[in-house]
């Protein structure tokens, strides 16, 4: 396949290389950019965009790091062409803080359960749990397992995950209240 | 933002198209045929491309094809489109209504990270012999539209798996749909798996469909066993099951029958044995599931 750029735009810099223009909309923000199509989600919104905040760890859809929202629902960014989803809105977790910094009930509660160690899979697991909260608003822990059995972590043990996934229930129903 | 020095590209290169309209679609595979990959929910592919194990030259994105993300209920089948989510049709009340294997299946395919993304269709074509829906669309005796610039033809499931990762799928055509055919009356179905973690492939799963007569004895009995051959393999059970109630020594006589027909391999997650018990166990367990779902239904 020779190099092309199939809207009629300029090709990128790799000769060979097929690109194309899109525009990616991370946190309610469009990012208009070249991409070879071969780009994944996870490493445009990290390369290309510098959002490091989405981690990449197995980088073949087995360890949750990575995961994003799209349009709403979690999806594994490294299972995704980046050209896939020109023009869709996609969640990371930079955009889960409000702008002054104060944190997502679910950040909040991840803090307060000790829901981390290291941190590398966190972001995974905060967006995994902000889209089970918001269809599960009041889970069992049975369901919290299962929502975040996709999710991989090898430092905590999961079990004070689960005590965060609860806790965020807890937050966000208070917040609830409060609105 | 960034400049040329970033590579970050983990799949090999590729040609790219994504087309706006099914007839579009049609005429980008006719004319790159063999060469292409259809690229939907990429939940499969993503991974063989990003370890290089394949290196298709074009890739078909039909993402943007619209009409493909229907569920319909016609012609006595739930038909699914190639661009239905695992999750859009496991919570699509009419087809769990209509047949209750989908939903049954459904819940165990991945994690649901992974149904948000994937489609019915692609599993299907992906045609993995460890994956739920090809022994669903198997022991259902659905059906695969596969259609082309030219027309569309039906592939009976027998006749769709050729061997792992292999269907009569041909070149340039494209898997449009998928038909499962309705549950009768007096019909009982289950699917039950056994796998090391939550979410990752069964090392056996069976999904058994079970018909009783009026006078409640069963008419008509079958199981289809994945991640125990080549393809999802259909095994009739009726033979040892027909005319009776069911009790545990008919059941154990069927799961002998099932194990008759598998084809156990050892592979780093189990061994042979080990896959040949599970026959026999998760048989006997999916039988018993879908019979008493079968009684549920004849007392609603």
């Amino acid at each position: 396949m020779r190099a092309q750029a199939d809207d009629g735009l300029p090709a990128g810099p790799a000769a060979g290389e097929q690109t194309r223009e899109v525009t990616l909309r991370v946190n309610g923000v469009g990012h208009r950019l070249r991409l070879p199509v071969r780009r994944l989600l996870s490493d445009a919104l990290r390369h290309d965009l510098e959002r490091t905040g989405t981690h990449v760890g197995c980088e073949h859809g087995v360890c949750g790091a990575c995961t994003v929202l799209l349009e709403g629902r979690p999806v594994r960014s490294c299972l995704i062409l980046a050209v896939s989803v020109d023009g869709q809105d996609i969640t990371t977790v930079e955009g889960l803080a409000a702008p002054d910094g104060g944190l997502h009930p679910v950040q909040q509660a991840f803090r307060e359960r000790h829901g981390l160690q290291c941190g590398f899979c966190t972001p995974g697991f905060l967006l995994t749990t902000v889209a089970f909260l918001r269809e599960t608003p009041q889970p069992s822990e049975e369901q919290a397992r299962e929502a975040i059995s996709g999710n991989l972590c090898r430092c905590t043990g999961y079990q004070n995950i689960l005590a965060s996934v609860l806790r965020a229930a807890e937050l966000s129903a208070g917040r609830e209240e409060q609105a | 933002m960034s400049g040329g020095r970033i590579t970050a590209l983990k799949p090999a290169p590729f040609g790219y198209s994504a087309p706006a309209s099914l007839a579009e679609a049609l005429a980008v595979l006719a004319e790159v045929g063999e060469h292409a990959k259809v690229l939907a929910g990429g939940q499969s592919l993503l991974p063989l491309l990003s370890m290089r194990l394949a290196a298709p030259r074009h890739l078909v994105d039909i993402n943007r094809v619209p009409g493909l993300d229907r569920v319909e209920i016609v012609d006595g089948s739930v038909r699914v489109g190639a661009l239905v989510r695992h999750t859009d049709l496991e919570r699509h009340e009419g087809a769990a209504a209509a047949q209750p294997l989908l939903r049954q299946a459904l819940r165990l395919v991945g994690h649901p990270t992974i149904r948000n993304r994937g489609t019915c269709v692609g599993s299907i074509a992906h045609a993995d012999p460890a994956a739920e829906l090809p022994g669903v669309l198997v022991v259902l005796g659905g059906r695969v539209e596969a259609s082309t610039a030219w027309g569309s033809r039906q592939v009976p499931a027998a006749e769709f798996f050729l061997s792992p990762l292999e269907t009569a799928l041909r070149p340039g055509e494209l898997a449009t749909s998928v038909s499962f055919p309705v549950a009768g009356p007096r019909t009982g179905t289950a699917f039950v798996e056994l796998s090391r973690r939550r979410g990752d492939y069964a090392l056996v799963g069976v999904a058994a469909v079970v018909e009783l007569a009026p006078d409640t004895s069963i008419s008509s009995a079958r199981v289809g066993l994945v991640s125990v051959g080549p393809t999802p393999l259909l095994v009739d059970l009726s033979e040892v099951l027909v005319g009776r109630p069911g009790g545990a020594r008919e059941l154990a006589a069927a799961a002998a029958l099932a194990l008759e027909h598998a084809e156990p391999e050892a592979d780093i997650h189990a061994s042979a044995q080990y896959r040949a018990r599970l026959v026999e166990v998760l048989t006997t367990r999916a039988l018993a599931q879908a019979l008493a779902n079968a009684s549920h239904e004849e007392a609603a």
